[in-house]
């Protein structure tokens, strides 16, 4: 039977190293599997985050052979086998042990977000009418699966380590999918500039290159907000006519 | 010893869909709300429901009303279900899914703007509010979203190891967080139980690493009951290739969108068994099953949205008669559709974006090209705890449960799409009804003998390690193997009795299990601890089989292959014996009031 190697960090008492180890192949096979295999026959206590095994859940997201990517949905037929295929948690983020960083900072960006706030229904059941077409861009990024892979590429958080003033892609997709909702009624425009740091974005397009659900996160949730943002606070007549209000 | 301790009003256990509406209600109540998941927050296996959502809404065909939607789920339920919980099932399914909208979830629209549905196996109109095939996510996200605002604490990867009780009450929980490995207490006037499936009971199965029911098995070592656990829903169509996806779903909107089954001779099969009962709803050439797909209202459904009991036994027929599939299954079809549609294969690729999407990554095909190839995988156990149909409450007073791990509102087999409305309307009602419990009770004081022993006991595997006990992979793998070759889709009185044996002797096994390393992050102290769970599920679901001496629903007997009338009157009960033996019972069906049963009548 053939077999590859698979590099793994495996965290300790003086911090972190990669170790090898060897995997029979079978057809089809991710890297999931072979780290399941790895756990249930060489090191038991191997920690890794997975729930669905079908790229639905978003929890085995993790750095393979350098690239941000689910487990669950790396084919080893993708990859070269023939050099140990290394396997590494998500470097953005504070590692907890092997594989499982600390992701709760997400959570709590959240919640800085204003919720979906509708306006009044439509009908008098309390329903509202929408058009396929005005939900449509609305359904694309609410596809995320929460894998926290843009929030690991983006350098914005992963260099410059920016957290407290800058919310990453996972979040900008998250508010234009409310700003866009054709019956929300609330303004997330002023966060976006002051607390949430949409400026700090140089689209560089990374998120949207390993998002695994394909959202075109720059073109369709940053690039419009950053407009929105522009047409509100930059936009010279409404500038002047703030001026004149105040 | 001291542990870090928690008070809530009501704490709920679980965190998919039946948790998270839970804890929306109680905290709307006005109660201190404690969640608890095992695993971070929104990935629960509720987001891996794909079809949709069944409620009466009649946006798509206004012959739909609440009656029709209770016949449906009692008729795919071979009328063992519990009536009530099946009636207020179909009456309030609508509500919660219009509140959804309101807490911004974004389903598919109909031409005129309101929430589209779709057609799902048994359901006699098209009854399915979803987006595309990711229902389950946006219903996760949108409650998720609606609960962090809201006030009401999460604990993230947390496992509860046992439920305590105090003179008869449920008093509290003791588990232990993942990332540390620390024990904690919750002590609460009222819990209820979301924890969901057991379908890692089965080697083939669509369920992730958390449904190992933990909840059954909780509220059974609490005194609760268990009802229907024979009761299995083996999803007809699994992936089958390659091995490493073996068991993942393939929704059942592929049929509902016009896929068809075929066997090795590129016969639809499925037109050659239609039940009696069924046969006058049912299509009977395949124009007019296409037709029904497609929207007209006057064609009847195709053989492939027969219940998914029925469907799974056909597949397993044709494979066993040597018509099946060359990797042991049979064909799914939706690429056909080309010659009837235009831009068939950007409509595959719109409704069904996950599918093409998962095939064609995992598998190496392309479905709007050709077929897929699927078997039965083992997806949801209809049985569960239980519980009073109105407030969701168990035998232990204030522990409640709510969605796959209750029973009752499915009866023999679940309808597709009943799943996520279930957890919606009792999710809802538990939440509702343990807030209740908690402002009329005060919490009992938790017994601090039974904190020590629950984390003593706990502690057991990393004891065995130095002692050279086994490893629970192993063990869990050997229960896996036995569960799927001796109590699977088809059952037999000697190979249950020999899964009793062998259940004694995982036990012992399971006794001795070892892990190695420490307690921070250790999936082996996990996989060791959740091996009891699904022994004790295991064990029910075995003896409530071998109870069960007919054929029925997601239950068939090859010794016993008919319906028998008798079995048609009483659900089969499990719990603890004073002795800790596993007592199993029949308990009539409760009457069925005569307007309900007009309702049944009339639908025939």
């Amino acid at each position: 039977m053939p077999s590859a190697v698979f590099r793994i960090w495996r965290t300790g008492e003086t911090g972190g190293a990669f170790r090898d180890y060897s995997v029979d192949l079978v057809p089809g096979m991710v890297v999931l599997d072979a780290v399941h295999r790895i756990q249930a026959t060489q090191a038991p206590d191997l920690a890794v985050r997975w729930n669905c095994k079908a790229g639905k859940c978003g929890s085995c997201s993790a750095e393979i052979n350098g690239n941000p990517r689910l487990m669950c949905m790396t084919r080893l037929s993708t990859l070269p086998l023939d050099q140990p295929v290394t396997v590494e948690p998500m470097r953005a983020f504070p590692p907890i042990k092997d594989l499982v960083t600390d992701v709760s900072w997400n959570f709590k960006v959240k919640k800085t977000i204003t919720p979906f706030t509708p306006r009044p229904a439509d009908a008098p059941d309390g329903t509202w009418r929408m058009q396929q077409a005005d939900v449509d861009r609305v359904q694309e990024f609410r596809k995320c699966i929460e894998c926290f892979l843009c929030q690991d590429v983006c350098h914005v958080l992963r260099d410059h380590k920016m957290h407290d003033r800058f919310i990453g892609p996972r979040f900008f997709a998250h508010t234009a999918a409310l700003e866009m909702n054709p019956i929300d009624s609330a303004n997330r425009v002023p966060a976006l500039k002051q607390q949430h740091g949409i400026g700090y974005c140089n689209i560089t397009r990374c998120c949207t290159k390993v998002c695994p659900e394909h959202i075109t996160i720059t073109e369709n949730a940053i690039i419009p907000l950053k407009e929105r943002v522009v047409d509100e606070f930059y936009d010279p007549v409404t500038r002047l006519l703030r001026v004149f209000r105040s | 010893m001291q542990i870090e301790t928690f008070e809530y009003d009501v704490l709920v256990i679980g965190a998919g869909g039946a948790g998270l509406r839970a804890a929306l209600e109680a905290s709307a109540a006005g109660v201190s709300v404690g969640l608890i998941c095992k695993s971070l927050l929104g990935k629960a296996h509720t987001v891996m429901a794909e079809g949709g959502v069944a409620a009466a809404l009649a946006n798509v065909d206004d012959r739909d009303s609440w009656k029709v939607h209770f016949a449906d789920t009692m008729r795919g339920g071979q009328y063992v279900n519990n009536w009530r919980m099946a009636e207020l099932h179909a009456k309030e399914a609508p509500d919660r899914v219009r509140e959804l909208e309101a807490w911004g979830a974004v389903f598919d629209r109909t031409a005129d703007g309101r929430i589209l549905q779709r057609n799902f196996g048994g359901h006699r109109y098209p009854r399915l509010a979803h987006v595309g095939d990711r229902t389950g996510l946006e219903l996760i996200r949108t409650l998720q979203d609606q609960g962090v605002h809201r006030g009401m604490d999460v604990h993230m990867e947390f496992t509860v190891v046992r439920v305590l009780t105090s003179g008869g009450r449920a008093s509290g929980v003791v588990g232990y967080e993942r990332e540390r490995g620390r024990f904690k207490l919750f002590k609460a006037a009222a819990i209820v139980l979301a924890t969901g499936g057991a379908g890692r009971a089965y080697r083939i199965t669509s369920n992730s690493w958390e449904g190992t029911g933990d909840g059954h098995s909780l509220a059974y070592q609490a005194g609760a009951e268990l009802m229907d656990m024979e009761f299995i829903q083996f999803h007809p169509t699994g992936m089958i290739w390659p091995p490493s996806v073996q068991g993942i779903l393939v929704t059942e909107g592929v049929r509902g969108e016009g896929g068809v089954l075929l066997n090795s001779q590129g016969r639809r099969f499925m037109f050659d068994s239609i039940p009696e009962n069924y046969r006058s709803q049912t299509a009977t050439d395949e124009d007019e099953g296409w037709r029904y797909t497609q929207g007209d209202k006057s064609a009847r459904r195709p053989p492939e949205l027969l219940t998914r009991d029925h469907v799974a036994r056909c597949i397993m027929r044709e494979v066993k008669e040597g018509r099946g599939s060359p990797r042991g299954g049979v064909f799914l079809d939706i690429a056909w559709i080309k010659s009837r549609l235009p831009n068939a294969e950007e409509h595959i690729k719109r409704k069904l974006p996950s599918m093409y999407h998962q095939f064609k990554e995992l598998a190496d095909i392309d479905i709007t090209k050709e077929p897929m190839e699927v078997g039965p995988t083992t997806h949801y156990i209809m049985g569960g705890v239980r519980v009073d149909a109105d407030t969701q409450m168990s035998t232990v007073p204030g522990l409640f449960a709510a969605g796959e791990c209750a029973a009752g509102i499915n009866g023999a087999n679940r309808l597709g799409g009943n799943s996520l409305s279930d957890l919606l309307v009792f999710g809802k009602r538990a939440g509702e009804y343990a807030a209740e419990f908690a402002k009329a009770n005060k919490r009992v004081a938790v017994g601090e003998a039974d904190v020590n022993a629950a984390t003593e006991d706990a502690l057991k595997p990393f004891e065995h390690a130095q002692s050279g006990g086994e490893n629970p992979y192993a063990i869990q793998s050997a229960l896996q193997d036995m569960m799927q070759s001796l109590v699977g889709i088809v059952r037999t009185e000697t190979e249950m009795q020999k899964a009793l044996a062998e259940l004694k002797a995982l036990r012992a096994r399971a006794a001795q299990a070892s892990v190695t390393g420490h307690r921070e992050y250790n999936p082996g102290w996990h996989t060791a601890l959740d091996l009891r769970h699904l022994l004790t599920v295991s064990e029910a679901i075995t003896r409530s089989a071998i109870e069960r001496k007919e054929s029925r629903g997601g239950h068939f007997r090859d010794d016993y292959p008919e319906k028998a009338a008798e079995f048609g009157t009483f659900n089969i009960v499990t719990r603890k014996a004073p002795d800790g033996s596993m007592e199993v019972r029949r308990v009539p069906l409760p009457p069925m009031p005569a307007e309900l049963k007009q309702i049944i009548e009339d639908q025939e």
